[in-house]
């Protein structure tokens, strides 16, 4: 019976442990302004592109610190952010696939679609660039790649760049589908080391190439096409449809990415690592000015 | 990638970088939790399903096995469903929680130790029982004695649920969303590391991930050990 004791003594120790650590966790740091909002509670559903390129963790905290708010940053790829918006699961979105978009606010499940922000999307494969894409336009080099049957590596993920890439196809009128052609169903980070493990192309956003090009083989065959604009939207979920959101978060949070510092921050986001600018800041243009 | 880049990572993780000490201890507390809340509810219940006979007790039994294969995933995916905030449970606001995590991961610690307790009391000789009640001890002093006879297994129980929870990745990202300072674990950190190509600080978090889990099955396996040392 000792040993039973002293086991029964040790557990009921973990537990005490677990019970107070548990409380103290949940204390909300303090934030500095003095207006702390009554629901600080805010679900930004984004894509997984502006977490990898590690823009997320300069902003955020920036946010924070400025409103009190809590943000809850849930990286998935577009698709899935725009259907949490659709559900009312979210209260703000950040996404990149302006035609779904679109079809999400005609549902008036959002609200103030504002235009961030824009980078580009570009096609990688290796150097020795066997369908011969290199330069070309991009409709021309996907019809390349599909003529020549070259492993194409797809994010297969309903995300933001999916849809770009099957918009692509689409336009070209070529059913991207056979053993050249693989479907992921991963991020782009993954995507991008799949393609570079197989020796394939892939279509990717600049941002996540470059924080990853350090692992990469992979070379820019394809870039500066009009089409290939990658342009992010902030919309916020719309609070008659949904009672449950965080309108005032939502809107704070979208006031805060089109506020000059915030735009200075996304201008000036990657100069230092990467020697060039991951994102360009659109706060002060209109979609017309991108060619939307 | 190169082992100095590796081990470089590895001393700012282990030396410097309270990021990842937090990520770390919320990784111990949501799994211990949720191992302590398995262990609460499934030891007795794997206990007294394998001392008590009714008809149909194969067939629970048959349950509690499939159970221990339950897929994170899947677990993850019905704790998201409940806790949606238009969800059964949605006014609890537990989505995007670590009380979340706690949840899905007791739905997978679960039956695992329902399980091994069940098979720990059945493998004891259950001849056994009949000598104790024969030597007068009471019933439920013959089950107490039985419940000692088969505590290394049962401590096993404990050791593979909390095994199993630690190691999870895909129920604690889908409802814990991996949120930094919030719902980020060292499995969903590990994943995202690698979503940014930083494989060295990928495999740091792992070795420190690895640690942890020794360290817990270091403590049991100690345990189990004192105990056995008692009865000679």
């Amino acid at each position: 019976m000792k040993f039973n004791k002293s086991l029964f003594l040790s557990i009921c120790m973990l537990v005490i442990v677990f019970a107070t650590t548990a409380c103290g966790t949940q204390k909300e740091a303090a934030p500095e302004s003095s207006k702390a909002p009554a629901d600080a509670n805010l679900i930004l559903a984004t894509t997984t592109s502006t977490q990898d390129s590690g823009l997320l963790d300069v902003l955020i905290p920036a946010f924070e610190k400025k409103t009190g708010y809590k943000v809850k940053t849930i990286a998935v790829g577009t698709g899935k952010a725009l259907a949490m918006g659709e559900k009312g699961e979210a209260d703000v979105l950040l996404v990149h696939a302006p035609s779904a978009e679109k079809k999400v606010m005609e549902s008036g499940s959002t609200i103030n679609r504002q235009l961030v922000m824009h980078n580009d999307f570009i096609v990688v494969g290796v150097a020795n660039d066997p369908a011969q894409i290199k330069g070309k336009t991009t409709d021309d080099a996907f019809k390349a790649i599909a003529a020549k049957q070259a492993l194409f590596v797809s994010r297969g993920d309903d995300s933001g760049t999916d849809k770009m890439e099957k918009q692509i196809w689409k336009d070209i009128k070529v059913a991207a589908d056979g053993p050249w052609y693989l479907s992921a169903g991963a991020g782009m980070g993954q995507t991008l080391k799949i393609a570079n493990e197989k020796n394939g192309y892939t279509l990717t956003d600049r941002a996540t190439y470059l924080a990853q090009k350090k692992n990469l083989s992979l070379d820019i065959l394809v870039e500066g096409d009009k089409k290939l604009l990658n342009i992010y939207h902030v919309m916020e979920v719309n609070p008659e449809k949904f009672n449950k959101v965080n309108k005032d978060g939502a809107k704070a949070f979208s006031e805060f990415l089109l506020a000059k510092e915030t735009q200075a921050m996304i201008a000036e986001f990657g100069k230092d690592e990467y020697g060039q600018a991951l994102f360009f800041a659109d706060g002060d243009k209109t979609d017309a000015d991108l060619g939307l | 990638m190169e082992m100095q880049a590796f081990w470089e990572a590895l001393q700012f993780v282990v030396t410097g970088n309270d990021e990842v000490w937090a990520i770390a201890w919320l990784t111990i507390q949501v799994s211990g939790i949720a191992t302590l809340i398995s262990v609460a509810i499934g030891l007795p219940f794997g206990i007294w399903l394998a001392l008590t006979d009714f008809p149909g007790k194969k067939l629970i039994y048959s349950f509690i096995n499939y159970g221990m294969g339950f897929p994170p995933v899947v677990a993850g995916l019905m704790i998201s469903l409940l806790l949606w905030r238009y969800g059964p449970l949605g006014n609890l606001s537990l989505m995007y929680t670590p009380t979340a995590m706690i949840l899905a991961q007791t739905m997978i610690a679960m039956p695992i130790i329902i399980g091994f307790s069940f098979t720990a009391i059945m493998s004891v000789n259950p001849l056994l029982r009949y000598q104790f009640l024969s030597l007068g001890a009471k019933k439920w002093q013959a089950d107490w004695l039985l419940i000692k006879e088969a505590r290394l297994g049962l401590l096993a129980a404990v050791i593979a649920g909390f095994g199993r929870v630690s190691a999870e990745v895909g129920a604690s990202m889908m409802v814990g969303g991996n949120i930094k300072g919030q719902t980020r674990v060292l499995t969903t950190a590990t994943v995202m590391e690698v979503g940014k190509g930083n494989y060295e600080m990928a495999l740091a978090i792992s070795a420190v991930l690895l640690m942890i889990a020794y360290s817990v099955v270091l403590l049991l396996t100690y345990l189990q050990h004192e105990r056995k040392r008692e009865i000679r």
